[in-house]
């Protein structure tokens, strides 16, 4: 089930390729190594699932790619690049909507299209037309048709994770980023949210890195589940997720599937455990 | 609606109370208008003496207004730059409170002397009035926008500029306007100010010449239009205000116009 990183594969075609990062945080005595000596790679196309005990690092690898955090130590390529302006066309999702509170929900999940070249070129142009029936087809996906001139405090917080997951993809972002962007949602939701997640990763087939507690939202989502252990933090389980898709919610109730998070559970106490040994 | 329409004339009736009370108590202990000329006297004055109140009521407007706008223009640039630089933030900031607690009627003699009395010094004066406010706050709303906001746009890998532009600043509106509203009535200040210690011209020039000689309501009678000047450009911003800045306040009024 383990697949070790292959030192001898290019980085190249691989459109996340962490090489022997470090991060700490302070210095000196106080010095916080938030992620010790970790690689990982993710193909094109791929769906990887971070999943661990908090504090473990995950949000650190997620802001290493996403290039608000810079390593201590080692290399981060995003699309084969050092990770930089130019780098990779980028979507992000985070745990909160983070909606900008003075633009309505349309405006909102336009704002990728302003900022991000080659579609920022034209914005002024399409932004009255093209984009904004992109938005509005966008917007229907999730269940929002209608809700793009309404403002963010208007809307409740599942339906505004949904404006989010819409911004995050508008501009067909290459790679995704998922900061637990279902987190804060009721049982219902979240798993609606997942199959329309999983319905858009399908159609599209962007390389996706997800940021999660939830096992079961690993299981489902995920083609590979990487399990992190804390202080330092680590990559310590590397699987593959083998079940067909599209998988359907029932599938979570499946004994293969129950296996894998069980196992996965199992992986995760027990590297809590060492965590508190060693603390 | 009805609510909304009761608020409203219950606060004109008492507005229009407090003139009527001041007119009756004049009259009831016989106060001289040398000591506190009644409303109507001071309307009356307005009315008959309108011609020659009038360039000077233009005068101050106009200086303010130059004065303001100079003002706002100084102070959200440097409240950008306060509020987006930490060396900017530790070298101005201490200098602005230094500046800003100098008295201004000290300053207008410095302005004089420079640039010679009359309209110049009272539109420095007025602008040095409110770019205090606007300082303050613009740098305030910058330093309170939410990181999470801006790490939105970081991932898309937006520029400084990008990010000011469509994170910073609006964010800032609300802060902004704020001071606007205080920073108005203080440019108004600082023109009658300057005018009353250096000018031939303006409002507070008139009621300089109207005191030294005696002609109390026309004293008042200035008094009476910069009171109306600045309640118009307070009122004139609050409706800028309630547009740009609206989402920060949630009013149902906004929900139910945008």
């Amino acid at each position: 089930m383990t697949a070790p990183v292959d030192p001898s594969s290019p980085p190249v075609g691989n459109v996340i390729n962490l090489e022997k990062v470090r991060v700490t945080f302070g210095g000196g005595k106080n010095e916080v190594t938030a992620l010790a000596q970790t690689s990982l790679r993710v193909a094109h196309g791929e769906f990887v699932a971070l999943v661990g005990p908090s504090g473990c690092g995950k949000s650190t690898i997620l802001k290493l790619v996403a290039g608000t955090l810079s390593a201590t130590e080692g290399n981060v390529f995003v699309a084969g690049r050092e990770v930089d302006a130019q780098s990779a066309r980028i979507g992000m999702a985070f745990q909160n909507p983070t909606l900008l509170p003075w633009l309505n929900i349309r405006d909102n999940v336009m704002m990728p299209l302003k900022i991000v070249p080659p579609f920022k070129q034209e914005f002024s142009r399409k932004r009255k037309s093209e984009y904004r029936d992109r938005v509005e087809e966008s917007l229907k996906r999730v269940g929002l048709a209608g809700f793009g001139d309404k403002f963010p405090w208007q809307l409740s917080g599942g339906m505004q994770q949904r404006a989010s997951l819409c911004r995050a993809l508008i501009h067909d972002p290459t790679l995704l980023l998922l900061d637990e962007p279902f987190g804060a949602l009721d049982q219902f939701t979240r798993e609606e949210l997942w199959e329309i997640m999983q319905a858009l990763w399908i159609e599209k087939q962007p390389t996706v890195l997800l940021v999660t507690h939830d096992l079961k939202e690993a299981c489902y989502l995920a083609t590979r589940i990487c399990v992190m252990q804390a202080r330092p933090g680590r990559i310590v389980d590397d699987s593959e997720v083998p079940f067909a898709r599209p998988r359907a919610i029932e599938t979570s109730f499946a004994p293969e599937f129950v296996a894998l998070t069980q196992r996965l559970r199992e992986r995760i106490v027990a590297a809590r455990a060492v965590q508190e040994a060693a603390s | 609606m009805n609510a909304i329409v009761r608020r409203r004339m219950l606060s004109i009736v008492c507005i229009v109370g407090f003139f009527v009370a001041w007119e009756i108590l004049c009259l009831l202990f016989n106060v001289s208008d040398i000591v506190l000329p009644r409303p109507s006297q001071i309307l009356a004055t307005l009315w008959m003496r309108f011609p020659a109140i009038w360039p000077h009521a233009l005068q101050t407007l106009y200086t303010t207004l130059v004065g303001f706008a100079l003002g706002i223009v100084i102070g959200i640039l440097l409240g950008m730059l306060i509020g987006s630089s930490r060396l900017a933030y530790d070298v101005a900031y201490p200098m602005l409170v230094g500046f800003s607690s100098v008295p201004k009627v000290a300053v207008v003699p410095i302005f004089v002397l420079w640039f010679g009395a009359g309209t110049v010094p009272a539109i420095l004066t007025a602008m040095i009035m409110c770019i205090f406010p606007i300082v303050v706050n613009v740098a305030t709303g910058l330093a309170a926008t939410e990181p999470e906001l801006q790490d939105v746009m970081k991932t898309l890998r937006a520029t400084k500029l990008e990010i000011l532009w469509n994170v910073g600043l609006p964010r800032t509106m609300p802060y902004f306007f704020a001071s606007l509203k205080v920073a108005a009535t203080l440019a108004f200040v600082g023109t009658v100010i300057s005018e009353t210690v250096a000018s031939n011209r303006g409002i507070g020039n008139l009621m300089m010449i109207a005191s030294s000689s005696f002609d109390v309501p026309l004293v008042f009678a200035g008094l009476f239009i910069l009171a109306v000047l600045g309640v118009a450009l307070y009122v004139i911003f609050s409706l800028i205000e309630g547009r740009v800045t609206g989402w920060a306040v949630r009013g149902d009024n906004f929900s139910a116009g945008g």
